[in-house]
């Protein structure tokens, strides 16, 4: 079995900056990681490698050069091997035309069994990447995936978590899936993993070897424009009161808010 | 381009019926509907549901269109998808908006591929810019810390979801008149490849996170998972749910399913209480659109403070069962 792990490199969490004229990230001069929900997508499929004999695991990344790290940092955790597709031309896509040149980036690996995606990236926080690829390649589409329950004759059974449960649901192979959290726990990487994850050369693909329009690439290609980005200050003037000090006074303003809200 | 018009929203349903998130929908897609002076219409799908088109009228819509047939009792991402753009084809909207729950987050990022558009997630914020017909999206990125302004200028129809509760359904208006069309679509188009096995519900109180009016939502603060249970118990006296932050869930003081924030759920309350909730940014990420916040916690500084319309500085453990108290 053929599988593929999307991963992205992502600044880490707090002070991001956004470059006001252009809407995009800066992401000079911020540390990076791999998108920390992406390791799970990782982790399934390296259990996927040890569950079906057979099975190579490819990381895909699409981001500008130090993203090798990330795409390193998944062979350590036991991917077989992974590729960067990076070129100026891909720079400021937004979530289409980097779901069409990662899916013309699986295309250019060989074609997949599976393909596995992170729910969202902290970063741009859509979750619209992972579905579409599936799309645009004709795999079944399967979000908020939080259990393989089993692969094989050409079909996979999935638990999808979604409100109020969960659904089990059947659908042939080739596959995409966004995983949850829930789906598993990602492991620590062995030294045996870091050496190896160092030693990988990870080979960059640029726009000349994808077969992909090049109206549909970058910028040019993004049909969503950021046209203002503002730093909202998310602070509420609310009331502060001490329980320490007064109890009764606290509980009052509990009892009166909840009222007010119509909680009681 | 200038051929697609009109405002079009995503009806939800489950089990049957029309979601309430459907109606708040409508209460969006109407003021966009109105700056833009034309109808507004909603999408139902499913299997015998066409009898609640009207109650989409009363919730706003000028227009229902239908596909009622076997083949779409359940959701499925691939024949709901190609039956949508089956529909976008044919009738041509220049806006469609769905709920961001997890139905409209599986269907939307599907459609606008085949639609070869654009789709702009979780909007907190729509806009109308008259003068060139087009839709101002304003979001959160990266945990809220930024708020995007994102335009469509090409591709249509200009797609969307918005956060469930986001806004408040219109009144029930029965004397409201409108048209439903019964959609008749591809059987190709109908039928899927995936099967929906069964659904496993999970035993919470209260409605699941997404849905709750009320959340309370407990931290590291609470000490330990027997704690929980006053939590549960506050839950059931509000008609609330129970929430709690990652590391609650991660000592397994808390289900997975009850993680609010950047790497669990993202909820929009009527009120949110946060009960030894320290308030980190990714924490703060999944519920700061909450309508009301009160949070309980030790440290006067504490960052969920700045959130909170009241503050109470104090221990969770003594609060939460004197307020169980009074409340009972
Ligand atoms: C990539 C990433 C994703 C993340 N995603 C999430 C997420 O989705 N959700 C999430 O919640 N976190 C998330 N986190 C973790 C987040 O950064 C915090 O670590 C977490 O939210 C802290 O949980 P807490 O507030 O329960 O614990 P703490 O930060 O330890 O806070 C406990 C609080 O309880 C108070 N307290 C202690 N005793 C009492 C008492 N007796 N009475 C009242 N108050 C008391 C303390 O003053 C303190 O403020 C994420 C982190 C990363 C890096
Ligand atoms: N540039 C990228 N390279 C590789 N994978 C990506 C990229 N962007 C998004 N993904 C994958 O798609 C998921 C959803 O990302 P997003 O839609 O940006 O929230 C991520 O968790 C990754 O698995």
């Amino acid at each position: 079995m053929r599988v593929a792990v999307l991963v992205k490199q992502v600044p880490a969490t707090e002070n991001v900056k956004i470059d006001e004229t252009t809407g995009t990230m800066i992401r000079e001069g911020v540390e990076a990681e791999l998108n920390p929900l992406d390791l799970h997508a990782v982790e399934e499929a390296v259990r996927l490698k040890e569950r079906f004999e057979g099975t190579e695991v490819v990381v895909i990344s699409m981001g500008p050069p130090q993203a090798k790290k990330a795409v390193k940092a998944a062979i350590a955790m036991g991917c077989d091997r992974g590729v960067l597709l990076s070129d100026r031309k891909f720079a400021g896509s937004d979530t289409l035309a980097t779901a069409r040149t990662l899916a013309a980036g699986l295309v250019h690996e060989g074609g997949f069994d599976l393909a596995l995606s992170g729910e969202r990236a902290t970063d741009g926080e859509t979750g619209q990447v992972g579905p579409a690829v599936g799309r645009i390649l004709d795999m079944s589409a399967l979000t908020f995936v939080s259990e393989v329950e089993s692969v094989g004759a050409g079909t996979i059974v999935v638990r999808r978590a979604v409100e109020g449960g969960h659904e089990r649901v059947e659908a042939p192979l080739p596959a995409m899936l966004s995983v949850v959290k829930e789906i598993n726990v990602p492991r620590l990487c062995t030294l045996g993993g870091k050496i190896r994850a160092k030693k990988a050369e990870i080979p960059v693909v640029g726009a000349a070897e994808l077969t992909i329009p090049e109206e549909h690439l970058g910028l040019a290609g993004s049909p969503t424009k950021v046209v203002r980005v503002s730093y909202p200050q998310i602070t509420r003037k609310g009331k502060k009161l001490s329980a320490s000090d007064d109890l009764d006074t606290a509980l009052d303003a509990i009892r009166g808010l909840l009222a007010d809200r119509g909680a009681v | 381009m200038n051929e697609y018009r009109g405002v079009w929203t995503l009806a939800e349903v489950r089990e049957g019926r029309v979601h309430p998130v459907s109606y708040e929908l409508l209460a969006w897609g109407r003021n966009l509907a109105d700056s833009l002076e034309v109808p507004l219409s909603a999408v139902l799908l499913g299997s015998n549901v066409a009898g609640q088109a009207d109650d989409l009228i009363a919730g706003g819509a000028d227009q229902v269109y239908v596909v009622d047939t076997p083949e779409l009792a359940s959701f499925l991402a691939d024949s709901y998808t190609k039956t949508l753009a089956a529909l976008v084809q044919r009738h041509k909207p220049e806006i469609f908006i769905a709920s961001a729950t997890s139905t409209g987050r599986t269907i939307m990022p599907l459609l606008y591929v085949d639609a070869e558009t654009g789709l702009t997630a979780d909007c907190t914020e729509l806009t109308i810019e008259k003068a060139e017909r087009l839709l101002l999206q304003t979001r959160p990125a990266i945990g809220g810390n930024v708020m995007a302004d994102i335009r469509t200028p090409l591709g249509r129809p200009q797609m969307c979801t918005v956060r469930p509760r986001s806004k408040k359904p219109l009144p029930v208006d029965r004397s409201r008149t409108g048209k439903v069309f019964r959609e008749s679509v591809d059987k190709r188009d109908l039928s899927s490849v995936m099967k929906l096995l069964e659904f496993l519900p999970e035993k919470n109180v209260g409605a699941p996170l997404q849905d709750a009016e009320i959340i309370v939502s407990g931290g590291k603060g609470m000490k330990n998972a027997k704690n929980f249970a006053m939590l549960e118990e506050l839950a059931r006296l509000l008609g609330g749910s129970v929430g709690a932050s990652r590391t609650a869930v991660d000592l397994n003081w808390a289900p997975y399913s009850s993680q609010v924030g950047l790497s669990g759920k993202s909820v929009t309350p009527k009120l949110y209480i946060a009960c030894g909730i320290s308030g980190a940014v990714q924490h703060l990420a999944g519920m700061s659109a909450s309508d009301t916040v009160i949070a309980i916690n030790t440290d006067p500084e504490a960052p969920i403070f700045r959130v909170a319309d009241l503050a109470i500085v104090g221990d969770v453990l003594e609060v939460v069962p004197a307020l169980i108290g009074r409340l009972k």
